[in-house]
Parts: C-alpha cells; structure tokens; sequence
C-alpha cells in the first residue's frame, strides 16, 4: 500500500481524527437535549473569547505541556511512559519539600530550588520502572501503572500523617512561605503596565514550560544523547551497530522523561494552590499522552495540542455554567474520544487514505 | 524421463504430484516469481537451490497457500487446484516445514500437533487420536518423540520432527521442507534424510529448499535452481554436481571488471585468532576462525549463504558478542560485550559496511545527513560544546560525500527510505569509506544494487585498497570475490575450508569449495 | 482475634474479592488472546453503571445484569476494533477506554437521575439477594466447619458463586477444549494458528466478547450486588487491581482465584483494622491499599520466579510483508 505523504500523516491524520471525536462528543452533546454547535460556541469563547478564559486555558496548558513532553521524550525512544501521573504526584512532593523548607526571601531563588525539587522527585519515581524495563525488560506500561498507584497512596498517606499542617482538617500541608509565591501573569504583565484579570492562575511556569519545549527540541535534535535516542527508538539493531548501549538509553530517557513530567508540580502545587493538596495532578498525565500522540511527538505539536486541551478544559468549565445539563464530566468524555481517535483509531483515517491515494495513483 | 525411475515407487503411473504454470508474484515493485514452471513428480525428494532472494521461500509460500500468487496455475497431481488460502493448501494434502517453525514454544508436543486440527470440542479425543498415530509412525518411520514433552525444551532437531508430525497427522503426502537443515547438527541433518527417504519410498512426494549443495546432492533425485525470481534450470541430480549447481547459483553478471594494480600487501593489520561467534538461532555459527588482512590488501570470504560468514561479519562489527581475540593494528579489542564493542572497534579504525543496510546500517526514517553520523556521533560535536552535535559541519559533510559517492539525488535532507536500494548502499558506503578507515569489512556490498552502482562500489573498494586500508569482503557473489579479491579464503559451516590467492585460483575450485566437496586436503 | 472476627473479615474478603475475579478472568481471557487490556475499570465501571441504571429503571437485577454485560462487551469490542481491525496501539485503546466510561456514566447519569451521577439507591427486588446454600442448619451444630459454611460460604448473591465457577470453567476451558487450546497458541505465536488455517482475528475478537461478559458480571454485581447503587468511579481502581492479580498468577485461572483471594483479604482487612499494628509496628492503612501493586512489582522485578506475559502481546498480527 502507498504510504502517506509526511505533512499528511503528521497534520492531516490528527485532524481528521480530532474533527470525528468532536462529531461524537457533538452526538452526545445532541442526546442530552443541547444544540453542539452552541454548545461549541459557549466552549470557544470561554476559552479564548476573554483575557480571563485564556488566564486558565493556558494554565492547564501549562500542565499539558509538561507532562506531554515527558511523555515524548520516551516516545522518542520508542518506550511508552504512562506513568506521568505518578511522577507528577511526586514532583509535587519534591517542590512541596523545597517550597516548606525555607523561609524563601525570593521567589527567583525558591524557583530553581523547587525546578530541582520537582525534577528529581519525578526522575527519582520513573527510575525503578526505567531500571526494571532496562535490565529485565519488564514493560514499564505494567510498572508504571502500579506505581501511578503507589504515588497517590504514598501522598495520602504522607498527607495523613507527616506533612498535614497542625490542626488541618483538609488533606493538605500548609501554605507555602510567602517568598516561594511565584509571579502570577496578573502580576508579570502589571510590571509592563499591562492590564490582565487577578483570578486566573496562570503564572511565570508558563514560561518554564515554554523553555521546556526549547530544551526538548534542542535535546532531541540538536545533541548527541537526542540523536541516540531517535536511532534506539526508530530501530534498536542499527543503534547497538552504531555503538549505542540500550541499557544506558532506556535509563537517561526515562529518568528525563520522569524529570518532566515533575516538573508540571511547579505550576499547580507551587504557581496556583501554594501548598500541597491531594491529588493535584487529576489526569493531566494521561491527557499528556493524548497530547504528545497528537503533537506527534514534537514540541510545536505538543505546544498547540496542550493549548487545545486547555481551551476543552477551561471551555468545559464554561459549558457547565451555562449549560446546567451538560457537566465537567464532558471533558473527560471528549477527552476520552480524542485519545480514542488520535491515539488507537488513527489506521481508521489512515488506510481509506492510503487506498485513496493508491486509488488515485493508479488511474493516473 | 525422470517418470520412469519414479514411478516405481507409486502405485498407479499417475500425474505429476505438483506442477507450477507461470507463476508470477510482486511484492510492491519487486518481483519475487517471475514466470516460474516446475513439474515435480511422485514418489521423489526434489530439491530446489538458490541463494537468500532468489524467490524460492516466495514460491513455495505460495504453493502452501500462504501467499496468492498474481498470475500462474498450480496442479496437485494432474488437476488444477486454486490455493487462496492455507486452509486449501492442506485439504489438498500439502504440509510445510518452515525454516521458522511455527510452533508455540510452551505447548506440549501433542497440543502443537493438532492445533488447527482438532476435531472435536473437547479436546482430548483428539489428543487420543493423535497419541495414537504417534506410536504408529514412531514404529514404521523411527520419528520417535515424548508426546507430552514441552516444545521449547525439544533440541532442534525434535522441534522439526514436531513440523514433519503435523504436517503428517494432516495426511499430508506432498510435504514441503524450507531450509530443513539451518538449524540441524550434520548427526541430525542424517537422520533427518533418512526420515525423508522413508517417506519417499511410501509414495510420498518431498520438496527440499536449501543452499546447501552437498545435501542436494545426498537426498534429492531432482533439481532445480533458481536466481532472482527465475527458474534457471531443473534436472535429474544423478546428471549434475554441486560445482555446477553453484554457478548456476551465484550466476554470471556482466561484470565490468575494475582495472586494478596487484596489491603490495604491507603489514598485518587486522588479525583474528580463534574466533568463536554464536548465531541467531542459538547455534554455534562460526567456529574457532583465524584470519589476518594486511595492509593495501583486499581479502575475501566466499561462501554459500548461512555458513557463519554474516555472524563473523556481525562480530567484527561489534554487534554480536564473540569469543577469540580480534587485534587491530596490533591493538586487541574486546569483541564479548555488543555496542560497546562496536564503539571500540570503531576507535580503533575500523569500519564496516554491513550485510543488511537496511536493518542495520541505516536508519530509514532518518535523513540522508544524519544516517551520516550513524556509528560516528562522538565526532560531530559543536566546538567548546560537549553535548550538542554540529549540525550544519555535518551536513556540509554529507553533501559533499554524497557529491564524492553519487549518491542520488544530491540532497542531505532526503529521508533515506526514499533513496533507491543503490542509493541507499552508496551512503553507507559514502560514510564508511568517507573516513579513512584504517581496517574495512564490507558484507554483500552489491547485493541488490543496479549495474552502475556495482562499477562504482567495485572502484571505491579498490582506491581504499590502494589507499592503504585493509579489506575484508564477504560476498556470496564468486564473481565479485573473483574480480577484487587479492586472496580469498573460503567458509563453510562456520570454518574456513581453504584459503587460495584469488590469481591462482577460478570459479570452479571454488565452487567446490563452498558446497564443502573440496577441502583444503586437495591443496 | 476470635474466631467470628476472622470469619467475617473471611466473608468480607470473599465479597471484596468477587469483582477482581471477573475482572481477572477477564483479562486472562484478552491476554492469553495477546492482547493487552488495560481497560479492564472502564468496562466494570460502564457495566457497573448501565447494571444499576437499567435495574432501577425497570426494577429487575437480571435486566440490569443483561444491559451492563451489554454495555461492557460493547467497549470490549470497540478495543477489539482498534487493536484486531485497525492495528492501533492497545495501551493508548485501553486508557480512552477507561475516560469513555468515567465521563459517559457520569454525562448520561447525571441526564437520566439529576444525582449528581449516581444511580438511585436500589431497593431490595432490584438488587440481587442474598442465598442462603442449603444444609445450613444441618452442619451448624459442627463445631469450626459449621460457622464457617454459614458465617463465611453461605449468604452470598448468586454472582459470587457464579464467580467461584468462572474459574475451573474458564480452567476447563482454557486446557480441554479446543477452543482454548487454539486461545493459548494465538496469545503466544499467532502464526503458529494462522498457518494452522484458522483466523486470527475471529479468535481474537471472541476472547474479546467473553472478556466484555466476564467485566459485565464484575460491574453488576459492583453496584447491584456489593453496593444498593452506582457511585461515581465506583470502581475505585479495581480493574488495576485484577490486572496485577492477573500478572501475580503468571495468567492462569487457579493461581488467579488464589491471588484475587489474597488482594481481596488485604482490603477487607484494610477495611476493618484501620490501625493495624503488626510486632508493634503501626501499618498505615495506605500500604495495605497498595500492597497488591507493591508485591506485583516485586514480582517484576525477578524476586518470585519470572511472569513472562503471552509472547504476543500487545503486537497486532500482520502476515509478512
């Protein structure tokens, strides 16, 4: 069969699949009793419409992007790590430490402590599936997923009894010292004698995720390690041909992979709730499998794929407002449909186009 | 005729057991059967040879009903038969004994024998059935085996004996063997010949595809060759030899014979002694092998397909651990550990074009600029950066290589599973000689690649030679062995049989050497 | 610890331990077939929820039973469709399916009850009762046997003993018939049965339908059986559980019992003893929890023998070339 043309497969798939879960979730929308396209508009303007909308829908980008790139960075590899949930529950854990364990007089000297925080916690929770799946090849999918598990135990239990603030009945530890309170895009644009709505919690982690996506792509394209891990992830014999040990990739990626994906801690424990509350990190890691399918692994994809899933999630919110009979829960469920289409039933675009354009290339 | 001998053996003077018409077949744009006609009759072990791509797994994939061919008609003992599928291929009393087996490694014997032929719903009156047929064909055919032993704890041999039952417990009395002895011990390989004539004698009709000519000639009473998707010839195997079976084989090209100076061989630099190398199938594919190449030399190995040459290649490329020693300029290098092997042996100076470019020596979905770091990464780093690659030096490079080699079209960007089988071979090539290796080993450099790509691939490998660089070639092709080669030694069955200076010897000697007829007795 | 105690905390494990063996068995089925499952929770959770929806809507528990089976071996074909049909990654199938459930049970629970997503509370027709096995007053003068039949054994709903025969059928199945013969060769060498003239797919997709009908049977008996309704996500990551149970047994159906058994008694013990003190050392309630997962990665990890999964798993089967 003919295979596709490149910019077909990397932009044409995605949309096509993207366009048919919105025609079902559009469906769904239509059994309820609503109007998909209003419902639609409603999304879009929330989202996008206001300054306001976009202060969340960036800031559940944010989150989108780093775990998205964690998740594409192992995708390079050719390693598939579901387990940013879990590194990003201790991410979380890393930078509560930091952010608790000083009277920070800076936010600019609190933010590198708790980057590392958040990097080695999350590097530290991949490690024993990285080393399990490198020296014994037990799938780190199967690893990952238990220890997705293990963390929000390991959390709570740690809630529970360690770091509850005195006196606490919620599940969360104090609030941070005001010193660790990064700058909110409110306060960023105010400096520039721009005007931007106090609410939303988008703050300087945007930033760092864009810095993010720089690094990744330098890393990715522009080292040696980024070289070896492409040759690993597209054909494992050619890799060890050219000298390039497999233990030593699957370690590195998954390990940075991990970092990444802590990192998204920074934005929600540190950037928006300023203490550590349970289960903050609700899904935005597999949701960064959604995006990292989708942005095919580069990080401009990633970049506009996390910006997608923060206008369906901040829209969401918007749609729950006004529209009492659809909830929350439909963000999951497109959510849900786009990874779905994206993700598994990518072929279902794929082979009517290939046989199309086989089609198209024999009557020619 | 052959028929007249033949049909002894069968009960009635009946019509062939298969016969091929024109059986075409194309994968894509390559074509694995071209108008290829076989008659094979009853009652006879036929062989057919060929070297890896000639099309013969192709056509019997096809006759078993795994493949449809394009065009073309099979007849199973004088009536046409469509095959579509492998359900057909076996009601119509066709088995298979593939080069892999088909088996599931931890079933039981007697679960692998009827799967797919279970009668009933509940499972052990089949099992009963074919327990009972067991006992039968152990007594008349010595196919002794432990019907509840586990698969994957069988040697071998015992696995193919599982293969041969089935087909068997499936009444099949055409019965088609791919590469049968691969994997056997020579012990094994005699017994299993044995097992072949007694089934032949009961009217059984047996197609034998192999390489290995001395085999042929032991067990078949017919013959056919095939190359490159054609039959070449078919005969009578009491009315050939094995010499000519491998020209046929390896064929003649009209090869432009590159203008060369005789080599002034200087001092030895790679040398292997004793070198042991295990195999993808777990055999010990190549076998205490001691060789050296001196300097401004090219030295070939010659050697029907499968008999260790690739696994010596692959260890020298520090892909596939060894044991022996491999010294290089006097350096011994530690070949036990892969990759990391490959990093040292590259450090050391050399390099290596490997057999398959397209699983090992390229990576496809890479562009043409960066398949040219492949094995060289450490050496593109940005200027006071230790962790960036150099990204534009590189490509610079890389353009200018594949100006230097002809590697078309002359674009660094181009994905290199977009470049054609030459093209593709030209940059490998273009990298590996690129950097003036000290020592090359080059495997099949030509196989599948155009005329023109050949002359220039020949002449490349002569300047290097006269450059200074020690060669070692390994090709199936006795006609490039014998149009670069200063000396060539010859492998078989994971040993080096006999070593000749390449002037002082021809194609028939060779021959007979490959297919293991003559050794180095005769010298 | 008296005697009683046990054999409640025993009952209660038996109970707890109802819906992972579906739901084990269930994936056992799908891998055994080589294809992987990880959406094991969406399928109970889904059945779970059209189990208990259907039953207070037509006040019948078998109706409700029919729709969640219904409901489950409709995403166990949809992942079917992806990972047989189009090839697609069964992992990625897996987690899509796991988001369908949770926000599809919760979207058209919230539409037909208005609850906030939860189902009404049954009522005691629409739930499935509790059977009393008999001979119970008969051996309840045996001292030790006779608590125990009637504490722990007796008194259970019907989907528990159904349950507890799941597995020698699913073992009957699995090594005497021919069907499963054929199910273990395709989830370890599906050329091996292709060229064996029978389809892969086929086979494939109905190790897929019976996988959908055995989470069926854990769902409902989730909400219709251990509970008087659906929750939101009731399913709590019970579908993750069977999984591990499912890798801890080496895939196969009575070591599988056995070890839903065990993760089944650790819950109900987490349950009752909320501080466990073992030789004086305080057990946080939250290692219980994860102690299935914590014992399956040590299991990974080569420290109990070696759990090598179905050789084909997770690979869609395309004939050469």
């Amino acid at each position: 069969m003919t295979s596709l043309p490149r910019w077909a497969d990397t932009a044409l798939v995605p949309l096509f699949s993207l366009a048919l879960s919105l025609m079902v979730a559009g469906l769904m929308v239509l059994w309820i009793g609503e109007n998909p396209f209003h419902a639609l508009g409603i999304m879009l303007k929330g989202a996008v419409g206001t300054a306001y909308g976009w202060g969340y829908t960036l800031y559940y980008a944010t989150n989108f992007i780093f775990t998205g790139l964690a998740v594409a960075v192992a995708i390079h590899a050719g390693l598939f790590n579901i387990g940013a949930e879990g590194q990003a529950t201790v991410g979380g854990l890393g930078a509560a430490l930091v952010c608790l364990s000083l009277e920070w007089p800076h936010w600019s000297l609190a933010l590198p402590a708790a980057v590392c925080g958040a990097a080695l916690f999350g590097a530290a929770w991949a490690a024993v599936p990285a080393y399990l799946q490198a020296r014994h090849g037990s799938h780190i999918v199967i690893t990952t997923i238990m220890f997705n598990i293990i963390a929000s135990a390991l959390l709570v239990y740690l809630l529970v009894n360690v770091l509850r603030a005195p006196g606490q009945i919620a599940l969360e530890t104090a609030s941070f010292p005001p010193g660790a309170h990064l700058p909110t895009a409110h306060e960023i644009l105010g400096w520039m004698g721009i005007g931007f709505p106090k609410s939303p919690p988008l703050n300087i982690s945007l930033l760092l995720a864009l810095a993010g996506c720089m690094l990744v792509w330098v890393l990715i394209w522009r080292t040696r390690l980024g070289y070896e891990i492409r040759t690993f992830g597209f054909n494992e014999s050619a890799a060890i041909y050219a000298g390039i040990s497999p233990f030593r990739i699957v370690m590195t990626t998954l390990l940075i992979s991990g970092g990444l994906a802590g990192l998204m801690a920074i934005n929600t424990v540190m950037g928006e709730a300023e203490r550590l509350l349970n289960n903050a990190v609700q899904g935005a890691g597999f949701v960064g499998i959604a995006v990292a399918l989708m942005g095919r692994s580069h990080p401009v994809g990633i970049l506009l794929a996390s910006v997608l899933f923060g206008i369906l999630y901040q829209g969401g919110a918007e749609l729950e407002f006004h529209m009492p009979a659809i909830d929350r829960d439909m963000v999951i469920f497109i959510q849900a449909l786009v990874i779905l289409f994206v993700g598994a039933l990518d072929n279902m675009v794929r082979f009517p186009a290939e046989r199309l354009l086989a089609f198209i290339a024999r009557t020619r | 005729m052959a028929a007249e001998a033949i049909d002894t053996a069968s009960r009635k003077p009946a019509a062939p057991a298969i016969e091929l018409r024109n059986i075409t077949k194309s994968f894509g744009s390559i074509r694995a059967n071209r108008n290829v006609s076989l008659t094979i009759e009853r009652g006879t072990i036929h062989g057919i040879v060929g070297e890896n791509g000639a099309g013969k797994s192709t056509l019997m994939s096809i006759l078993y009903g795994f493949y449809r061919a394009d065009e073309g008609e099979v007849r199973i003992h004088g009536i046409p038969t469509p095959i579509p599928d492998t359900r057909s291929a076996i009601r119509a009393g066709i088995g298979m004994v593939h080069q892999h087996f088909k088996l599931v490694h931890n079933l039981s014997v007697l679960e692998n024998i009827v799967l797919g032929a279970e009668d009933d719903f509940i499972l052990e009156r089949s099992l009963t059935r074919a327990r009972s047929l067991l006992l039968d064909l152990a007594r008349d055919h010595q196919l002794e085996i432990d019907p509840d032993a586990i698969v994957e704890k069988l040697s071998v041999g015992l696995q193919q004996r599982v293969e041969i039952l089935k087909a068997l417990f499936r009444r099949a009395d055409i019965l088609i063997l791919d590469e049968p002895t691969g994997v056997l011990a020579p012990s094994e390989a005699e017994r299993l010949f044995a097992i072949l004539r007694g089934l032949k004698n009961e009217g059984r009709t047996i197609v034998m595809i192999t390489h290995k000519l001395h085999e042929v000639m032991a067990v078949t009473d017919t013959v056919s060759v095939m190359r490159r998707g054609e039959m070449v010839t078919t005969c009578r195997t009491c009315e050939t030899d094995a010499g000519k079976l491998a020209e046929f084989m390896v064929g003649r090209k009209a090869l432009f014979r590159v203008a060369r100076d005789s080599a002034e061989p200087g001092e030895r630099v790679l040398d292997i002694q004793d070198l042991s190398v295990v195999g993808r199938r777990g055999n010990e594919a190549v076998r205490r092998v001691s060789l050296c190449v001196h300097r401004g030399e090219i030295a070939g190995i010659a050697g029907v397909t499968d008999n260790g040459q690739a696994e010596l290649l692959e260890a020298l490329g520090g892909i596939r651990p060894a044991t022996g020693t491999i010294r290089i300029a006097g350096r011994e290098i530690d070949c036990s550990r892969r990759a990391a092997s490959a990093r040292s042996m590259h450090e050391a100076g050399l390099a290596h074009v490997p057999e398959d470019r397209q699983q090992l020596g390229l990576v496809l979905d890479f562009r043409a600029w960066e398949n040219m770091a492949l094995g060289y990464q450490h050496r593109f780093r940005r200027p006071r950066s230790r962790l960036l690659m150099d990204i534009s030096a590189l490509q610079d490079l890389t353009a200018d290589r594949m100006r230097r080699f002809d590697v078309r079209p002359t674009n660094p960007s181009i994905l290199a599973g977009r470049l054609s089988g030459g093209n593709q071979q030209k940059l490998v090539v273009a990298r590996e000689f690129g950097n003036a290796p000290s020592v090359l080993v080059v495997g099949q450099p030509t196989r599948g690649v155009d005329i023109g790509a050949i002359e220039f691939i020949h002449r490349q490998i002569v300047a290097l030679r006269d450059a200074g660089a020690a060669i070692l070639l390994v090709s199936m092709d006795l006609d490039e062995i014998l149009a670069l080669t200063d000396r060539v030694a010859v492998m078989f069955d994971g040993r080096i049989v006999g070593e000749r200076i390449t002037a002082e010897t021809d194609a028939t000697e060779l021959g007979l050497m490959m297919a293991g007829v003559v050794t180095e007795s005769l010298q | 610890m008296d005697y009683t105690t046990l054999l409640q905390l025993l009952d209660s494990t038996l109970r707890l331990a109802t819906p992972l063996v579906f739901a084990c068995l269930a994936g056992l089925y799908a891998e055994r077939s080589g294809i992987f499952d990880i959406g094991l929770e969406g399928k109970m959770l889904i059945s779970a929820f059209f189990a208990a929806g259907t039953a207070a809507g037509t006040g019948s528990v078998w109706i409700g039973m029919a729709a969640g089976i219904a409901a489950s071996s409709s995403l166990a074909l949809l992942h079917g469709v992806a990972s047989i049909t189009f090839r697609g990654n069964q992992l990625v199938s897996g987690i899509a399916i796991n988001f369908l459930a949770s926000g599809a049970t919760a979207l058209i629970g919230q539409n037909w009850f208005r609850l906030g997503g939860q189902t009404p509370l049954l009522d005691r027709d629409s739930r499935f009762s509790q059977i009393e096995l008999p001979f119970a007053d008969a051996v309840s003068s045996i001292p030790v046997i006779g608590p125990f039949y009637i504490e722990t054994l007796s008194g259970h709903s019907i989907l528990v003993y159904c349950a507890l025969v799941a597995v020698p059928t699913t073992w009957w199945l699995l090594y005497r018939t021919r069907f499963g013969l054929r199910l273990r060769a395709v989830g370890e060498n599906p050329e091996a049965v292709d060229v064996g003239g029978i389809s892969v797919a086929f086979l494939r997709y109905r190790a897929m339908l019976i996988c959908g009908l055995l989470c069926g049977m854990g769902g409902a008996y989730l909400s219709t059986g251990l509970a008087g309704g659906f929750i939101r996500d009731m399913t709590a990551g019970k579908g993750f559980i069977a999984l591990a149970a499912l890798i801890f047994a080496k895939w196969q159906p009575v070591p599988a019992l056995y070890t839903c058994l065990l993760f089944g008694f650790l819950e109900a013990a987490s349950i009752r003893f909320q501080n466990l003190e073992i030789a004086g050392i305080a057990i946080p309630v939250q290692l219980m929890q994860v102690l299935p997962y914590i014992l399956t990665v040590i299991l990974l990890a080569g420290f109990m023998g070696r759990a090598v999964p179905p050789r084909a798993g997770g690979t869609p089967y395309v004939k050469e070339r």
